[in-house]
């Protein structure tokens, strides 16, 4: 395509919005110890932070398919009266400060929580500062992504082949697993990419819910977080692996986003 | 064995007044100028297109009564349609598109993947069954959508504009082989077209919706 001519002035403007995201990074990338990396990656607590943080936010990232993608069906589908309400409670989360989203789960699982208190006196359970929380904490605030972009793939797909596929005699729940859900899977396999990667940079939820306990809770967001005041450049090459593991979920996503170029 | 409508159809603005019954063995063609509602009549026997009043009835069970709300919803009726646009799914390859209903109305795989190869074989295509929908002709695609609807083995089968998406070659084709198939079909068609060769060909009887 030929590229329409851009004013000098624009294009120094450009530049420097450019310059200002790209800058912060590239400084992490010159100043990590290289020359250690190897040696500090295969430190215990850089070890544990990362399994903890992989782990998490996998499980973080299935859960919130598994339930994100009907509740996407749901909002794209559903004729029912308060469902506009029922979505801007579902994204809330996106827009939320993280730690405002920690202070809620604590007010609802906590031990003196709404739910929570019920949980621990019936059955013993206590969810805050657990694995289990970093996972809740990483599905509050990961899963409206999934869900704002798969409902949209639903909105668009034809409904003419789920009408279709009624007619011949398949129940609602078929339709949905064997029409909608091969319909959607692009935006399913991006919605996925998208709340894995944000569940793996989940911070300010994460630590208020879940605390930051060296290999049990903390995470590779909360050692960075820690270690910045400790080890700088522990925390630099922490900072390292979770831009390497960004670019790399917007590089396999680059289809979906660069769409139209 | 018969279904009769006798009531207004309608969608979004557009409404009007039928009343009709066809018995096993008839086709009835449904003739008129675009906007006419042809296509709306076949959406609300399927059940896509709720009846705006009155009743449509199938072999004595009532499918729709919007005023005693009374309603079959799409996948209980023992109804099979082929659209004018098709629909075949495009991630299923023919078989799986063919064999899709009956294992919807619960026939095991086996059974279904059998029976939807000897339609496949009825309509000419026996060797079609791992293509896509996609990598098909005009021609081949419609008689995928007709194998699809007829190995329902429905009480009514309703065509909707069936020869309306092919060239003229595989439209030739297709005008034989539907009266072959029609002549075999137990149940009742309804078949949508605006022509009328279409009606002497295939028609016992003719509702026009001038």
């Amino acid at each position: 395509m030929k590229s329409q001519r851009v004013s000098p002035a624009l294009k120094v403007v450009a530049l420097i919005a450019a310059i200002f995201v790209a800058l912060p990074l590239l400084s992490i990338v010159v100043r990590v110890p290289w020359s250690d990396l190897g040696n500090m990656l295969s430190q215990k607590s850089t070890r544990d932070a990362l399994w903890i943080s992989l782990q998490t936010s996998i499980i973080a990232a299935v859960i919130s398919c598994l339930f994100g993608v009907p509740l996407a069906w749901l909002l794209a589908r559903s004729a029912s009266r308060g469902l506009s309400a029922l979505r801007v409670v579902c994204i809330t989360p996106m827009v939320l400060p993280p730690v405002v989203g920690g202070i809620a789960l604590l007010t609802a699982f906590g031990r003196q929580g709404i739910v929570g208190q019920y949980l621990y006196d019936w059955f013993n359970i206590s969810l805050p500062f657990t694995r289990t929380a970093v996972v809740m904490a990483q599905v509050f605030v990961a899963m409206p992504f999934l869900v704002l972009a798969v409902e949209a793939a639903f909105r668009q797909s034809d409904r003419g082949l789920e009408d279709a596929a009624r007619t011949m005699g398949a129940s609602p729940s078929r339709v949905f697993f064997t029409i909608a859900i091969p319909a959607a899977r692009p935006a399913i396999v991006a919605g996925i990419a998208l709340a894995w990667a944000r569940s793996l940079g989940e911070f300010g939820a994460s630590i208020t819910f879940a605390g930051s306990f060296p290999g049990r809770t903390q995470t590779l967001p909360m050692a960075v977080y820690e270690l910045v005041s400790v080890d700088y450049r522990l925390s630099l090459v922490l900072s390292l692996v979770l831009i390497f593991i960004s670019v790399a979920v917007l590089a396999a996503m680059r289809d979906r986003w660069m769409a139209g170029r | 064995m018969s279904i009769s409508l006798n009531g207004f159809v309608g969608r979004g603005d557009f409404e009007r007044s039928l009343d009709f019954t066809i018995a096993d063995g008839d086709v009835l063609a449904i003739t008129g100028p675009n906007g006419s509602g042809k296509s709306t009549v076949v959406h609300t026997i399927a059940g896509l297109i709720p009846l705006r009043s009155g009743s449509l009835e199938s072999d004595g069970a009532m499918w729709d009564a919007p005023d005693s709300q009374q309603w079959v919803a799409p996948e209980n009726r023992t109804c099979a349609v082929v659209f004018q646009d098709l629909r075949l799914f495009p991630h299923m390859n023919v078989i799986s598109n063919v064999a899709y209903g009956l294992r919807a109305r619960g026939v095991n795989k086996d059974e279904a993947i059998e029976r939807s190869k000897k339609m496949l074989t009825r309509v000419g295509l026996s060797s079609f069954d791992k293509r896509l929908p996609n990598d098909l002709s005009g021609g081949e695609r419609q008689r995928v959508a007709l194998a699809r609807a007829l190995v329902l083995e429905p009480r009514v089968l309703l065509l909707d504009e069936p020869l309306s998406a092919v060239d003229s070659a595989s439209r030739a084709a297709l005008r034989e082989l539907l009266p072959e198939v029609l002549g075999s079909f137990a149940g009742a068609t309804i078949l949508v077209t605006h022509d009328l060769g279409d009606v002497e060909a295939m028609a016992t009887a003719n509702l026009s919706l001038n």
